[in-house]
Order: C-alpha cells, then sequence, then structure tokens
C-alpha cells in the first residue's frame, strides 16, 4: 500500500518539524510554565518520532518517565519558585546574538560533516525487530553491570534529592 | 515500515540540539536551563535510537544506551531541582546571574 | 430480510461470543467491494476509533447516573427517577444543561491554557481505551507493550491538571492541582509494581496475552486466585481508585477545604469534560485490573464480552460503595498509606511470585500465606498511629 506509506513518512516529517516549533518554544518563550508544557510536547513528539524507528518500548519509557515524572518534578519546581501573578521577568541574558552566531557555525559544520559522511547502513539492521523480550535479556545479560550501576546512582540520587530539598530543622530546643 | 533517510534524522536531532544549547546559554532561569539540557539530552536518545536502528548489528545496544539515558536525565532533573529549590528558600531569586556570591 | 455472510468471515462461526467481531468484519467486507485496499486498513481504524470514541462519553454518562442511583440508594433514597423511566435519560438532560450553561473564563486567567486543559484531560483517558480487551479478538490495538502503554498513557493526566490548576490563577485550583500531582505520582509507583507479578507470571506486556494465560479450566484460572495476585488486585484496585481522585482518595476535590480542587474555576463543558476524564478512569482502570488479575473476558458458559463488563461494572460498583462508605483521608495519612505501606507491600509482592515460578503446591499455598501474613502484621505494626503532639498556632501580630 504505497500511499499509506507515503502518508506515514511525510506526517513523520510533519512531526519533526513540530518537535521543532516546540522546541523554540522551550528556549523562547517568557512565561516557564508555558516553557514546560511546550517541553512536555516535545517529548512527546520524539516519543511518537521512536514508534517510527520500531522503538515501541522506549517510546513509552519516554512518555512514563519524560513526561510523567520529569516534566511533572519541573513544574512542581515552577510552581514553589514563581509567582503565581508574577511580573513580567526578562528571561534571557544579552548574550542571545553571540550564542546564534556560534550556533549557525555549529550547526553548518555538523550538517556538512553528516551528509558527507558514508554511513554504514546496514539492510539486517533495517529488518531486525528488538522485542521487549530481547531488552530485558540484554539488560540482565550484557549490560548487568551499567543496569546496576544506574540504579546505585538512582539512589543516591534520591536520597540526595532529599537531603538537599528538605527544610532545615529549627536547632532543637534544650 | 516508514524508512527515512538516516541523515535527515540526525540532523533533525542536530537541530534540536542546537536548541538546547542555544536555551542553556541564553536562559537566566536556572529551571529554564535545565529544561534546555533536558532537550539536548532527548536530541541525543533520537541519535542513539537512529543509529541502533540504522547501523548497528546488535540493535539493542542503542536503545538500552538511550534508556540509561533516561534514568539519568530524571536523577538530573531531580537533584538539579533540588537544588533550585534549596538555593530559592535561601536567595528568593531563580535567576543565574543573581546568584554571583562567589564571583568576583 | 436475509443478511447475506460475506465471504471472508465463512470462517468466523457465528456466536454471541463474537458478536461484534463479525459485526465489524461484515461492515468492512461490504464496504470492500467499492473501496480501494488502502482505504479499508483506514475504515478499519476509523470503525475502531468512532466506535471508542461514543463508548467513552456512553459510558461516562451511564456512570454518573448509576453512581447517582447507587449511592442513592446507600443512603436510603431513590436518586435520580424523573427524567425518563428510572431516570434513564437524568445523563442527557445533564448534558444539555452542562452545554447551555454559561462558560466562565476568570479575568486574570491564562486563555490559552485554560482553554486546552481540559481538552488535554479527555485525550489520554480515551486512549487508555484502545488497549483494553472488551472481549475475545476485541483490544482496539493489541500492542506488544499494551500494559506499558497504559501506565505510560495514564501518567500523562497528571500535565493537563497542572495547566488547569495552574491557568485559573486560583489559590484552591494551585492547591488542589498540587494535591492531586502529589497523590497522582505517589500512587502510580506501588501501581506500577502491582502490575509486575502479572508480568512475571504471563511473560508479556500485551494486555490480549495476559488475559489469554489466565485461562484454564473452565476459563478460571484467574490471577486472582493465587496468593500473589490477591494482593496485588488489592494493591492495584486501591491505587486505581487513588488515581481517579475517587472518594475516600478524593483529597485533590475536598470541597470542605478546596472548594473543588482544581477545577474550581470551570464551568459548563470545560467543567464536563474534566468530569467525563475521570469517570472515563474509572472505567478503564476498573477494566484493566479486570484484565490483569479477574481473568479479562475469560469465564464459563457466557460470551465473552459479557464476562468482562460484567467483571468491570462489579468493580466500579465497588468503587461507588467506598464513596457512599468510607470518610476521606488525610493528607499526610493519603501519603504514609502510599509509601510506606504499598510500596514495601507490593515489593515483598513481587519476591513471592518470583518463588511461586518456581513452586506452586499446596506448601507454596501456606508459605506464601505465612509470609505475606508476616509481612502484613510488620507494616501494620510499623505503620501505627502514633498522635502527635498538640499543635499550638500562634497567631501573628
Amino acid at each position: 500500500m504505497p500511499i499509506l506509506e507515503i502518508a506515514a513518512k511525510y506526517t513523520t516529517y510533519a512531526v519533526m518539524a513540530v518537535i521543532l516549533v516546540f522546541a523554540l518554544g522551550v528556549v523562547t518563550l517568557r512565561n516557564l510554565f508555558h516553557c514546560a508544557l511546550c517541553l512536555a510536547a516535545a517529548l512527546i513528539g520524539t516519543a511518537v518520532l521512536y514508534v517510527v524507528l520500531q522503538a515501541e518500548y522506549l517510546a513509552a519509557i519516554q512518555i512514563l518517565l519524560y513526561v510523567g515524572a520529569v516534566v511533572t518534578l519541573v513544574i512542581f519546581a515552577i510552581m514553589l519558585t514563581e509567582h503565581l501573578a508574577g511580573k513580567t521577568v526578562r528571561q534571557n541574558n544579552s548574550q542571545s546574538l553571540p550564542a546564534i552566531a556560534g550556533l549557525l557555525g555549529f550547526v553548518s559544520l555538523l550538517t556538512a560533516l553528516i551528509l558527507k559522511t558514508p554511513w554504514p547502513v546496514t539492510p539486517t539492521a533495517l529488518q531486525a525487530k528488538v522485542l521487549v523480550m530481547g531488552l530485558g535479556k540484554a539488560l540482565m545479560g550484557d549490560y548487568v553491570f551499567p543496569f546496576e550501576v544506574i540504579s546505585i546512582v538512582l539512589i543516591a540520587a534520591l536520597i540526595g534529592t532529599v537531603v538537599i530539598a528538605k527544610k532545615d530543622q529549627p536547632e532543637e530546643k534544650a | 515500515m516508514i524508512i527515512l533517510p538516516l541523515p535527515h534524522i540526525l540532523i533533525f536531532s542536530l537541530l534540536l540540539f542546537a536548541i538546547g544549547i542555544y536555551g542553556a546559554l541564553v536562559r537566566r532561569n536556572i529551571i529554564g536551563i535545565l529544561i534546555s539540557i533536558e532537550l539536548m539530552l532527548n536530541a541525543a536518545n533520537i541519535n542513539l535510537i537512529a543509529f541502533s536502528k540504522y547501523t548497528s548489528l546488535a540493535p539493542e545496544t542503542g536503545q538500552i544506551f538511550a534508556l540509561f539515558v533516561i534514568a539519568i536525565a530524571a536523577t538530573a532533573a531531580a537533584v538539579g531541582l533540588a537544588i533550585v529549590l534549596a538555593l530559592y528558600r535561601v536567595r528568593k531569586t531563580v535567576q543565574a546571574d543573581e546568584v554571583h556570591l562567589l564571583k568576583w | 430480510m436475509t443478511i447475506t455472510i460475506p465471504p471472508t468471515i465463512r470462517g468466523i462461526e457465528f456466536s454471541a461470543d463474537m458478536l461484534f467481531v463479525t459485526a465489524k468484519a461484515w461492515i468492512l467486507t461490504l464496504l470492500g467491494r467499492f473501496l480501494p485496499d488502502w482505504l479499508i486498513v483506514l475504515a478499519s481504524i476509523t470503525i475502531s476509533g468512532v466506535v471508542i470514541l461514543c463508548l467513552g462519553p456512553l459510558i461516562m454518562m451511564y456512570l454518573t447516573l448509576l453512581e447517582r442511583k447507587l449511592i442513592g440508594r446507600i443512603q436510603n433514597r431513590y436518586g435520580p427517577n424523573r427524567v425518563g423511566k428510572w431516570g434513564l435519560l437524568q445523563p442527557i438532560a445533564d448534558g444539555i444543561k452542562m452545554f447551555t450553561k454559561e462558560d466562565i473564563v476568570p479575568a486574570k486567567a491564562d486563555k490559552v491554557v485554560h482553554l486546552l486543559a481540559p481538552i488535554a484531560i479527555v485525550v489520554p483517558a480515551l486512549m487508555i481505551f484502545l488497549v483494553v480487551p472488551f472481549g475475545e479478538r476485541m483490544t482496539a490495538v493489541n500492542l506488544n507493550i499494551g500494559l506499558l502503554y497504559f501506565i505510560a498513557v495514564s501518567s500523562i493526566t497528571i500535565l493537563p491538571i497542572f495547566m488547569g490548576s495552574w491557568a485559573s490563577r486560583n489559590k484552591y485550583s494551585l492547591l488542589g492541582g498540587m494535591r492531586t500531582a502529589a497523590q497522582m505520582i505517589s500512587y502510580e509507583i506501588p501501581m506500577t509494581l502491582a502490575v509486575v507479578p502479572v508480568i512475571m507470571m504471563s511473560q508479556s506486556l500485551s494486555t490480549n496475552t495476559i488475559v489469554l494465560t489466565q485461562e484454564g479450566s473452565y476459563d478460571m484460572n484467574w490471577f486472582i486466585f493465587t496468593p500473589w495476585g490477591i494482593v496485588g488486585f488489592v494493591i492495584f484496585f486501591l491505587c486505581a481508585t487513588a488515581e481517579c481522585n475517587r472518594p475516600p482518595f478524593d483529597l485533590p476535590e475536598a470541597e470542605s477545604e478546596l472548594v473543588a480542587g482544581f477545577h474550581t474555576e470551570y464551568s459548563g463543558m470545560k467543567f464536563a469534560l474534566f468530569y467525563m476524564a475521570e469517570y472515563m478512569n474509572a472505567f478503564t482502570l476498573c477494566g484493566i485490573a479486570v484484565t490483569l488479575f479477574l481473568g479479562g473476558w475469560q469465564g464459563p458458559f457466557f460470551p465473552s464480552w459479557l464476562w468482562f463488563s460484567g467483571k468491570t461494572f462489579v468493580l466500579i460498583c465497588v468503587m461507588i460503595w467506598f464513596r457512599g462508605t468510607f470518610p476521606r483521608f488525610r493528607v499526610d495519612h493519603l501519603m504514609g498509606f502510599a509509601w510506606k505501606f504499598l510500596l514495601p507491600l507490593t515489593l515483598i509482592n513481587i519476591l513471592l511470585t518470583a518463588l511461586w515460578q518456581f513452586t506452586s503446591n499446596l506448601a507454596a499455598w501456606l508459605w506464601s500465606i505465612l509470609i505475606l501474613g508476616v509481612s502484613l502484621w510488620t507494616l501494620v505494626k510499623l505503620n501505627r498511629t502514633f498522635v502527635p503532639e498538640k499543635r499550638h498556632y500562634l497567631l501573628e501580630s
């Protein structure tokens, strides 16, 4: 069914464009809450892209962890630090012109590199399908050490976060 | 199955990464900087998954790396935002250029 | 009048079990006579989509009626019975009322986000319907990561609540939104962990496969008939009740403290959308609980979809019963219950399931009951309430 395939292909390009627009929103909008919402939208769009790349498991994890957890944390922080009907503060510093100039150079250089590199696209890899079972086996087999290290890092971060964010106890009265 | 050319995906993630860098450089608000960093990590993830799909012979590898990146991003966000909250409690500001006690 | 059976579905025998599946196949073959192949694919998607889009609001409408009737009976009164026979047209009257109400937006509100929030909250609620197996071969999309999809999509629900509460520029909305977010994040963790034993035993994330593994003699090999299954089910059901903010976990909308929580500033159709999402979530969460622990569509004698809807109906009635019976939790009790009681219990349950995978005889039963009993007793002892020091509030002068 070529019509459906072509439609899907251009839909993917459209999704990419939408992600870029939302990403621009993340870095340019003045209201931080809107930025966080744009971030959520961009991340959901990325999850769609993962589905296109046949990484459904990663797409679900992306939504669960990024949208469900990270964005929620960010919004919590925004709510705790911004004033509800706050005055509009300047959100950008005065370095945007040099930043844009440098980034244009960076992007054009890397684009040229990407287009010149002969990527070793292997047809076998394109056919291969990653199943959740395979991911699990890899996590428990080859990658069991990084997996354990990550869990230790997570525990450390959890405890550290609690310690940092906890209100200082007032000195105990004698 | 949809097959996009690999360079298109790479250029897309490059643009996303560049936008992230722009945000990290230009934002004054620390939370804004953190959000931009999340964007950059996300762009890196897209690359990892694209490579695992297109080139690798062990396609799990890229996805597992992406998994680890997501986990690290979550910890980074949690610790970073905790620091922001602690900072806000002490200094009543979250603007990066107003926190300059150690800067001469 | 005779209905000619299309040739492509001759393979499926006509039975009550396959009623809806056959109906869809019949429509598709009818369309196939004059539509190209690729449009048939779209048509198939459209049929499932339209059915779900109609099903969601319909379920919501009649759940409200059911709830009002049941609560009425619990409180020894009749409930709505004026509009139509047994009040059956009451939801339609409510709908008309909601549509014609004035839509009020606070002057200081963040207009765009305020508008987007109720729309955004309905989308994930409807999206979960896609993986609920309503009957044999009646899952709209049989994803191989269906369960993970459900967990991921239901975690998005927090975002619209934040949007609504922030955009309203109202302290009650904001407080309600914060409470909702804290509650939903906290209860999501035990809920996800309560699901893990099911994944371990069925070795699949697909909702369809999970139901298929609960097939057995008389189709009654449900997961709830195992020690880990019943603990997992109870935890999952409690967390589900908390996830859709229903009593006794309705802290986010506690009328006596927060006016109406995150949807204080919403009226008319926007308010109805929040309500709709809540009821659809209640339905899908019950449906998923049925799928995971109560054997989904499995059961003897009756058609599969009837079994599924019957079990879901029972669970929803239990939720309503909760509402009619229990008083509301206190905020710190609510959080403590999730983190200090449910979370350790789910972890123990996962270990127990790992044991169960090797031996599942009578001795294993006794051992699991012993382990669960001891851990339950320990947790209750550790969590016992202590009377806090009397707090004195000093008025600031």
